[in-house]
């Protein structure tokens, strides 16, 4: 990488960084110049060599997988070199549809459809971001919420209800149905907290049996009066008033307030965990809970408290779903997001502005992988594939630093959870 | 392991948990009273004052081809469950009289008061209808089986220290693995070993960032998980679904009868008829059970992972046993995958595993990181979703939904402190540095 000259001083007092470990003395590298990058480029330095190498394992799942690369390996010996354009062909292909869906498209003739992929990574950005701060508030605190698909599942159930069957004026009754899809999902993100405040019930494995039992209770609703469409059998809920769906942002795209509603989710969140007294406790709590209880702080209550908030925070995810870009509720409507909400947290290092890049990655290559799928036949999982090894690289940075020569020390994710005795 | 032996000043961070002597009590609360008797309670007057007087529940305890017939047991709804309430209520009682006079609660009698509450539910649920009570069990044990061994994986991790998220991508690499190779091979015995392998590799990814890049465990097992069900997706939508009667047509176990126990009545057909992987989970429970708490190998394991400082002291070099541990249990997670595929429906479907390594993990704590009972765990979640679907057969007053919720709620109440508070390896988790 390039050295940059800045004075060897310390570097300025960020974010509190993540504890690390006491480095252990490495040897001087007389040959090295001593690079100095700010802080705040760490981080975002450290993901794009982890996106770089998590590509490039991508390519050899590509490469093996493909059909072309298999046929021409057949004859290896005799032409290696039709072996070595296929595989070529085949990665320069997938990436290239993967980019024209998620940022440019190139072989648009307009110059809306050039910018169009921008809206749907948006789009796609939107419940990431929103999902992505339901885990990164409680990581602060100590904890680990598996839970975000199910409270986002919940929190669509609550805002879908008031959405198809209250009639409401225009502006009061999309409020309103936010509000309710916020409530459900702090009501069940809550469920969490009340259970780890009073027992001692580690959230990790209550959060995810809330996720299945949110599942099922969502098939059991679907299947009820209440919320089946009449005339159908198959699980879908009537539509949601048009008073009550977020309204979109640009003609022609599904890009709806949701988005707004994430960026503002974030905002709060930052505002929250380095502005306001409630946030300091549950940072405290985080740091250390036997400090935090001698300080004076309410342990349990920082667990139920941060604990309702995610699962709001989650509710901002299941509201945009459900009123935003699906406009019904069917049980697909959390499907895969909670387990996205995660990885864009660790990538966002549980920070509110990490979170929002992390979200808008994601979001990109969740929107081009379809675009990919479509026109190249290349299966979209890849693209989990690459989530989770950048977030594999970026929890090791000793890794990716070694395998690009890298002096810069931090930027990893460090230790967010906490054990089963916490 | 690594080469920084002169720094002994870094053994500063390695946290010390078993310092305080008033944490390696465990504290005992009202909590398991307290819950047994509101649920005896529940079901004395919600199940047994609800259900109609004149109904009886029936069991069949053998079927018609077995050799030795058993009658049908019959009993008289309403009586049962008063019966089977008043006994839980009484184990309820006992446990509350040993908290208030701080003795121990003989532990069986808080198990025994879980078990006859599920068993007045089941009479309650069965009440005017008769259900085979050993195809019931059958069924549990065969939805077990990956549990059991996603358990014993974690018993193995945990125990020396390293938290086991990771059950579920261990899982699922075995069930891939094995029936990609068991297909193009055409052996079972040699995707069993795929398996194993594939297990292994995961468990390696787990051990590496873990042990050597220090990465925070939980966090780690989850992007193993993503990673795993991301490759497995992947391979199956570009190769396996192409061409599934080359890749994905393994051959399966056929079940194997052991000759004079089969014919033992109910516990025959439902122990002694199973596959090989099913004696594989026998031997594997009741070797790991030996092995850790009866052996060298065991003692050393459990000291890792309750003081590493001190086993360090002792000579035992920390870091190596764990990451053996840790290599061994995606061996046995592995073969445990291999029963979604060889064992049961044959070929590789996406996602197969569906959560299991999770329920392995809740299971695991259930039993309090010791083998047997995780084994009961296990055992417990296998009959609480095998129960769906022998209720779904006879009319019950239960949406199959609710049926299907019941072992994720009694997973919640099991962690949340019915089988009193639960204390895990004092080391578990918590990376140590020499």
């Amino acid at each position: 990488m390039s050295a940059t000259t800045a004075p060897p001083n310390p570097p300025p007092p960020g974010p509190p960084a993540p504890p690390t470990p006491p480095a252990p003395p490495t040897p001087v590298d007389a040959s090295a110049s001593p690079a100095r990058i700010p802080t705040w480029l760490r981080g975002p330095l450290l993901t794009l060599c982890a996106l770089i190498l998590a590509l490039a394992v991508g390519a050899i799942l590509i490469a093996v997988s493909d059909e072309d690369v298999r046929a021409a390996a057949a004859y290896f010996g005799a032409r290696p070199g039709d072996t070595l354009s296929a595989i070529v062909g085949a990665v320069a292909d997938a990436y290239a549809a993967l980019f024209r869906g998620a940022v440019l498209d190139t072989r648009a003739e307009s110059a809306a459809g050039l910018f169009a992929p921008i809206a749907d990574t948006l789009l796609f950005a939107t419940p990431l971001i929103a999902g992505g701060l339901a885990v990164a508030l409680p990581f602060k605190a100590g904890m680990f919420n598996i839970g975000a698909e199910g409270q986002i599942a919940i929190a669509a159930v609550g805002a879908a209800y008031v959405g198809f069957t209250c009639q409401l004026p225009l502006v009061i009754h999309a409020v309103v149905a936010v509000v309710a899809g916020l409530v459900c999902g702090a009501v069940w993100g809550g469920i969490a907290g009340v259970l780890r405040a009073a027992t001692g019930a580690s959230e990790v494995i209550t959060t995810i049996m809330l996720n299945y039992i949110a599942r099922f209770g969502l098939l059991y609703l679907l299947s009820t009066e209440a919320f089946l469409r009449p005339g159908r059998n198959d699980p879908i809920s009537p539509p949601i008033a048009d008073s009550a769906a977020l309204p979109a942002l640009l003609s022609g795209s599904r890009l709806n307030v949701g988005l707004i509603l994430a960026i503002l989710a974030a905002v709060f969140t930052w505002w929250l965990l380095t502005r306001s007294t409630i946030g300091f406790r549950f940072r405290a709590v985080g740091a250390n809970p036997d400090a935090a209880r001698t300080a004076g702080i309410s342990v349990p209550r920082a667990y139920i408290g941060v604990m309702l908030i995610a699962g709001a925070l989650a509710g901002v995810a299941g509201v945009s779903q459900v009123l935003g870009s699906e406009r019904v509720l069917t049980t697909g409507i959390s499907a895969g997001l909670g387990f996205d909400a995660i990885t864009v947290a660790l990538l966002g290092r549980a920070n509110p502005v990490g979170v929002v890049g992390a979200g808008l990655l994601f979001g990109a290559l969740n929107a081009g992988a379809i675009t990919m799928q479509a026109q190249t036949g290349t299966s979209l999982d890849i693209v989990t594939v690459i989530q989770a090894l950048i977030v594999l690289f970026i929890a090791a940075p000793e890794l990716v630093r070694r395998v690009f020569r890298l002096r810069v020390t931090g930027g990893g994710i460090g230790q967010l959870s906490k054990g089963w005795n916490a | 392991m690594s080469a920084d032996t002169t720094s002994n000043r870094a053994a500063g961070p390695a946290v010390d948990p078993a310092a305080d002597p008033a944490m390696v009590q465990p504290r005992r609360g009202w909590g398991t009273p307290v819950a047994l008797g509101v649920l005896a309670i529940v079901t004395l007057v919600g199940f047994g004052a609800t259900v109609s007087g004149e109904l009886s529940s029936g069991f069949r305890l053998s079927d018609a081809d077995d050799v030795v017939a058993v009658p049908t047991l019959t009993v008289p709804s309403q009586t049962a469950i008063i019966v089977l309430g008043v006994l839980a209520l009484a184990a309820a009682g006992y446990v509350g009289w040993a908290v208030t006079t701080r003795r121990r609660p003989l532990p069986i009698v808080a198990i025994a008061g879980g078990l006859l509450l599920v068993a007045a539910f089941l009479v309650w649920a069965v009440a005017g209808a008769e259900i085979p009570l050993v195809s019931l069990l059958q069924g549990s044990l065969f939805l077990a089986v990956p549990l059991v061994f996603g358990s014993m994986s974690g018993v193995l991790c945990e125990r020396a220290g390293v938290i086991n998220i990771a059950i579920e991508g261990q899982l699922l690499a075995g069930a891939f693995a094995s029936a990609v190779i068991a297909s193009l091979t055409g052996s079972i015995y040699v995707g069993l070993i795929a398996a194993m392998a594939a297990g292994l590799l995961v468990s390696w990814l787990l051990a590496v960032f873990a042990i050597r890049f220090v990465v925070d465990q939980i966090v780690l097992g989850f992007v193993l998980n993503v990673l795993v069900i991301g490759v497995t997706n992947f391979l199956y939508g570009q190769v396996l679904a192409n061409d599934g009667d080359r890749w994905n047509s393994p051959e399966r176990f056929q079940r194997l009868r052991i000759p004079v126990l089969a014919d033992i009545p109910v516990v025959g057909p439902v122990l002694f008829d199973q596959t090989l992987i099913v004696y594989c989970m026998y031997v594997t429970v009741a070797g790991l059970s030996f092995a850790l708490f009866r052996t060298r190998w065991g003692l050393r394991v459990r000291a890792v992972g309750e003081h590493p400082k001190a086993a360090d002291t002792a000579g035992l070099d920390v870091n190596r046993i764990r990451f053996r541990n840790v290599l061994l249990s995606g061996v046995v997670a592995g073969f445990g995958g291999a029963f979604f595929t060889l064992g049961s429906v044959g070929s590789f479907a996406e996602e197969m595993t569906s959560g299991q390594g999770f329920i392995a993990l809740a299971a695991l704590i259930f039993g309090r990181w010791s083998p047997l009972g995780a084994l009961v765990g296990a055992l417990l979640f296998g009959f609480a979703s095998n129960l769906q679907s022998v209720l779904s057969i006879i009319s019950t007053p239960i949406p199959s939904e609710f049926l299907l919720m019941a072992p994720y709620v009694v997973t919640i109440f099991a962690v949340a402190g019915l089988v009193g508070k639960v204390r895990a390896p004092a080391a578990d988790g918590i990376p140590y540095r020499p």
